[in-house]
């Protein structure tokens, strides 16, 4: 996608907007999963879907689509939530989320749910896996258009398996790979910098010969810019650092790493008492919603 | 008698010993003669266990991962996504061993058409010790559902797996050994993925009888513990189980009534393995007694192939004691 019109941002922040209502609602019917990092990656998410890549929600396994591989599994209900809006499945299964017999697993599962590329959860195998991806892709067609983008979250950058892959990608020049790091600084035991300081972390992604942005997380411009740059980088492997806010869109979940496992009912009570806790945030998402409609982008 | 496919002339002095990773080495190259989606990933590990045959002669569908078994699993997980048939080749010890969690979720659970092949496996690598000899591969990657698992008797069996493994859609586990291993099959005897083949047969004259059920390398010590018991009168059958899962039961329920005792061999922990599936099956549908033979919890060490097989209680001697007690 070119350079986003007025329009076409408002249009993608509706869409996000919708998405984290989504995420409330099936979270809340849940009673169990993750907040904070599917409310944060709904922009990152949206961009993806509904602007930058090659999919086909009717065909699912359309041979030429692009990938999305979503390493960070815990995050899943807001790639469920798009998905839905997107038209892969009936957006009112998002209810079933976590349910005995739901095709929405706790953590994705390759093969139940249309759309899903892999199972994930256990971090650190996804950006792997896209790494095969990418090898396999280019082995079959060196010109191919097709991109594998990659999402993990920064806290996943702990595992060791990520710096195996970062590494291979190197190696293998693989240009047709963007990964996306929600870089949102919490993890479930706190902020990442006391579990494990990631920095500097862009220099470590050069130092694995990676081509390295750092964009707004929620900037949607921003992000269209950095991954129409990331598809043109030569000869290597891309990496946007997504620097985003954890909760985004519902204020008093912001920045709190204890929304990290928690949904809307079960979460931090010195700011909203459970029982408002979801309600509070469809109506916060609510109001947001009505700014972008009033809002003059250009 | 021995089953009239295999080698002539099986004995100690005149048979032929090959590793079996050397007919993964020539089943590898053949399976990607005829199948372009075959694809091979090594961890710094080609030549030993013979990926190199492949890797030299389809360099653009080898990938070299480098000594990082978590992602060379993963890796592969992501190619069978694109379609490729991939085999992914290091010591059973350090894949599966170190990259169980990876086989588990983006193989099993994945259903990915992905092959393991762990090299160096049983107590028969010898002198580079404990730390490199697998004897509980078998067992971790049984307990994973959607996961085959073969443990090849030697050469031409290897190389038949091989091929076979290329055919079959989905995960599978098959484990190479180090050493030179017996050869008792030979490259017209069957196999196939789940069945179990008699490779001796019980001379019906004695009225005491045991039925001796192997996996992988030990099948020549098995045969020849089961000519040494006919020679002290005892009826021995040889049932080589090369798959331990699935479980061929239909041929283990036959033999373990026709015989009414059984002895399992296996280069692996008593635990977990064929000795551990056999017993559970039979102990469901008709208990039988049985003598594991294997390594009874308790890490390998250094020291030549043969040496260790009979340190740790697996030669022909000790499959002959494990079946008189039985008797």
């Amino acid at each position: 996608m070119q350079y986003l019109s007025s329009e076409e941002v408002r249009s993608l922040e509706r869409k996000a907007n919708l998405i984290r209502q989504s995420i409330i609602e099936m979270l809340t019917e849940a009673g169990s999963g993750h907040t904070a990092g599917p409310l944060g990656m709904a922009d990152i998410l949206t961009m993806l879907y509904f602007g930058t890549m090659n999919h086909d929600p009717q065909n699912p396994d359309w041979e030429e689509r692009d990938r999305l591989i979503l390493s960070n599994g815990h995050v899943c209900p807001v790639l469920y939530a798009t998905l839905a809006h997107a038209g892969y499945f009936p957006v009112e299964e998002l209810m079933t989320l976590r349910k005995l017999g739901s095709r929405l697993q706790g953590h994705p599962h390759r093969g139940t749910l249309p759309g899903i590329e892999t199972s994930s959860g256990p971090l650190g195998s996804g950006v792997s896996q896209a790494v095969g991806m990418a090898i396999a892709e280019r082995m079959d067609n060196p010109y191919s258009s097709k991109f594998f983008y990659c999402l993990t979250g920064d806290g996943e950058l702990n595992e060791g398996q990520i710096w195996e892959a970062l590494m291979l990608a190197g190696k293998e020049k693989l240009s047709n790979l963007i990964l996306i790091v929600d870089r949102n600084g919490i993890q479930i035991d706190g902020y990442t910098k006391d579990v494990m300081p990631l920095e500097p972390l862009a220099e470590k992604f050069e130092a694995f010969n990676f081509d390295v942005q750092e964009v707004d997380g929620h900037n949607l411009r921003s992000l269209n810019d950095a991954i129409g740059k990331a598809q043109s980088v030569y000869s290597q492997p891309s990496v946007i650092i997504a620097h985003t806010v954890a909760s985004k869109g519902v204020d008093v979940f912001e920045r709190d790493f204890r929304w990290h496992g928690n949904p809307p009912g079960k979460g931090p009570e010195d700011r909203v008492d459970k029982d408002e806790q979801s309600e509070v945030a469809l109506r916060k998402l609510r109001t947001l919603a009505d700014t972008i409609e009033a809002s003059d982008i250009s | 008698m021995f089953a009239n496919h295999l080698q002539p002339n099986l004995t100690p002095d005149t048979v032929e010993r090959i590793p079996t990773r050397y007919g993964y080495g020539d089943g590898l190259l053949e399976a990607g003669k005829r199948d372009e989606r075959v694809v091979a990933l090594c961890c710094d590990l080609t030549e030993s266990t013979q990926t190199h045959k492949f890797a030299n002669e389809f360099p653009k569908r080898f990938v070299q991962i480098g000594i990082a078994e978590q992602n060379l699993i993963s890796v592969a997980s992501g190619m069978a996504a694109m379609g490729k048939i991939p085999f992914t080749a290091s010591y059973a010890m350090f894949s599966p061993g170190r990259s169980w969690e990876q086989v588990r979720t983006t193989l099993s659970y994945n259903d990915s058409n992905v092959k393991i092949v762990g090299a160096h496996a049983g107590v028969s690598v010898g002198p580079d010790g404990a730390t490199h000899q697998a004897i509980e591969d078998m067992a971790i990657m049984r307990v994973i559902p959607n996961m085959v698992v073969i443990a090849p008797a030697d050469v031409h069996e290897a190389r038949k797996v091989t091929l076979a493994a290329a055919l079959y859609e989905g995960p599978l586990y098959f484990r190479l050994g180090r050493s030179a291993t017996p050869v008792v099959t030979t490259p017209e005897s069957p196999f196939e993925i789940g069945k179990a083949q008699r490779m001796y047969s019980r001379n019906e004259v004695h009225e005491k009888k045991v039925g001796i059920v192997s996996t992988g390398s030990l099948l020549f010590n098995s045969l020849m513990a089961a000519e040494e018991l006919q020679r002290q009168g005892i009826g021995a059958s040889v049932l080589h189980m090369a798959t331990i899962k699935p479980l061929d039961t239909e041929a283990l329920e036959a033999f373990a009534a026709e015989h009414g005792a059984l002895v399992t061999v296996e280069e692996h922990q008593i635990t977990g393995g064929l000795g551990s599936a056999v017993a559970e099956h039979l102990s469901e549908v008709n208990p039988t007694r049985m003598v594991r033979v294997g390594v009874h919890d308790r890490f390998g060490e250094s020291g030549e192939p043969d040496e260790l097989i009979s340190h740790f209680g697996m030669d022909t001697p000790a499959i002959v004691a494990a079946a008189q007690k039985l008797i």
